[in-house]
């Protein structure tokens, strides 16, 4: 190639490129409709190996499948229950939290930080443990006693992780706000408090739902952790229906049943995320 | 017209910035500046980026606080632990580059908002003059709208409307045009011009010297935190006599 001014095709430049557009990221936890299709479609093929495999005079797959149902879908409404009453306290203390964080106070500024990132940190399961050999299995309140059922301290256990997400949320969202907002809202005499309230937190829960409806998605196919500590849920019930059937070929079919049941109510939710993610992004 | 020729410099000066120093980290933004402004004056402070315009602006309504030196803003020292800033930013106004306005809030929600809730005047009155105010700043019919939904000098416009909401005394405009487009510039600075006509104090920072030129009674030029000259307007643009000075307006004239 000759020196000087070269023909401009023959220049070996670099091309500009750009990085995904962060804008166009999807949410964290998004299950697309072809996952969920193939999990039918993995469902449906191990209902029929199953079938296949059963010896003669055995009950049909199916069949089976029907007969647990109920007890199945009961354990699938403690879930959803479990995941509604996480995310309601895990929110109810998590905001708060995430306020302290903005604090103009060092020590609360400092505290409210720590347990934030103790909780966020730290392994669910973990935390999960933690609030089963912790909490009492009863309290007397009043002179009665009150029992606190194993559910109940595992949906406590499971708050905790979702507190410090929403905590993190919430600051994030207080700082994504840009200063101008601020400092016009001062220049107008609005105090501190007000400021917060009237002007900064509305632009923040606009910002804050996708992710915290994300946050949810999580919870939720978490809750089957809880079987690990003994609460009855879809998981816990599913394996308990296989051991009475005692059919090995019955295990995959109803793990997939379990599988398509948590994507069948999860979807949704994402992409109800997804949507309000784009339309809040263009705004 | 500017009111330069009604305004009696006997008074004592509704604004006095007296040796004002101030730092960000090391790096020191104000050197020792200091001026007056008469009530009803109209001053525009020019100079290159980072002389410390902007900050000067920011020390008078106390949202950046100084390190040394006095202002004193109709009688109140700004300077002081025990300063009322409800009062002080009450008496005056800020409209800034980025506008600034509340993005969830339509432009006569904006203008309502601090009236009625930091000097808790009666919603319906305070309305009513906010109704007049967008008429004023040409914006009749926009009301409804939210910020998002404006041209960048309407925006402004509804950022001065909405300072002027509080009744000031005193208004500063920060870079207000430097962030629009060329055809909305003048929209913004007619309505500032009218402001200064009707005899609002102002102290404007800007880079659009014909404006300046045609709407100050003093010019202030900055450079790296000192004040280096100033004068009235002809005597500034045509007989600058300190060489940065004279190179800056060479660059920009």
């Amino acid at each position: 190639m000759r020196r000087g001014v070269p023909n401009r095709a023959e220049l070996p430049v670099l091309l500009p490129f750009r990085l995904a557009a962060p804008a166009e990221r999807p949410p964290a936890f998004a299950p697309s409709l072809s996952w969920g299709l193939a999990l039918a479609a993995v469902f449906a093929l191990s209902v029929g190996a199953a079938e296949a495999q059963s010896g003669a005079g055995q009950p049909a797959i199916l069949a089976t499948i029907w007969k647990w149902a109920p007890l199945l879908a009961q354990g699938f409404a403690l879930n959803i229950a479990i995941s509604f009453l996480a995310m309601a306290i895990g929110t109810a203390l998590g905001a708060p939290l995430g306020l302290c964080q903005i604090s103009l106070l060092p020590p609360v500024r400092a505290g409210s930080w720590f347990v934030t990132q103790f909780f966020r940190n730290s392994p669910w399961l973990v935390l999960l443990f933690y609030c089963m050999l912790l909490l009492p299995f009863e309290v007397s309140v009043a002179g009665h006693i009150v029992p606190i059922p194993g559910w109940l301290k595992s949906t406590i256990g499971l708050s905790l992780p979702v507190m410090a997400n929403v905590s993190e949320l919430v600051r994030g969202a207080v700082r994504s706000i840009p200063y101008g907002q601020w400092e016009a809202a001062d220049a107008l005499a609005f105090s501190r408090r007000q400021i917060l309230w009237m002007i900064i937190l509305p632009q923040c829960v606009k910002r804050m739902t996708p992710p915290w409806m994300n946050l949810y998605a999580i919870l939720t196919v978490a809750t089957p952790l809880t079987s690990v500590v003994g609460v009855s849920e879809a998981m816990t019930l599913t394996r308990d229906a296989l051991a009475s059937e005692a059919r090995s070929e019955l295990l995959v079919p109803m793990y997939s049943l379990l599988l398509v049941a948590f994507f069948v109510y999860c979807y949704p939710i994402s992409r109800a995320t997804a949507a309000l993610e784009k339309r809040f992004a263009v705004k | 017209m500017s009111p330069a020729g009604h305004v009696l410099r006997t008074q004592a000066p509704l604004i006095h910035i007296a040796d004002v120093h101030k730092s960000f980290g090391k790096t020191e933004v104000l050197k020792g500046v200091s001026l007056d402004v008469a009530k009803g004056e109209v001053i525009c402070v020019i100079g290159p980026s980072g002389s410390g315009k902007s900050t000067l602006l920011r020390c008078i309504n106390a949202l950046v606080p100084i390190d040394r030196g006095s202002i004193v803003v109709d009688g109140q020292e700004v300077n002081d632990p025990r300063l009322d800033k409800l009062k002080l930013r009450r008496k005056v106004g800020m409209v800034f580059q980025q506008y600034n306005l509340f993005p969830h809030k339509t432009a006569l929600q904006n203008v309502m908002m601090a009236p009625v809730h930091v000097l808790k005047q009666d919603a319906k009155e305070v309305e009513a003059r906010a109704r007049r105010l967008i008429a004023k700043v040409r914006l009749e019919g926009k009301e409804e709208f939210y910020p998002g939904e404006l041209s960048g000098g309407q925006q402004q416009r509804v950022a001065i409307a909405r300072s002027l909401a509080m009744n000031p005394e005193i208004m500063l405009f920060d870079e207000v045009t430097a962030a629009l487009d060329p055809e909305t510039v003048k929209e913004v600075l007619v309505t500032i011009r009218e402001l200064a006509e009707e005899g609002m104090t102002c102290a404007i920072v800007t880079h659009e010297m014909g404006f300046a030129r045609e709407v100050a009674d003093h010019i202030y030029f900055t450079d790296r935190g000192v004040i280096v000259e100033h004068g009235a307007p002809k005597e500034f643009f045509t007989g600058a006599k300190d060489p940065r000075t004279r190179q800056f307006l060479s660059q920009i004239l």
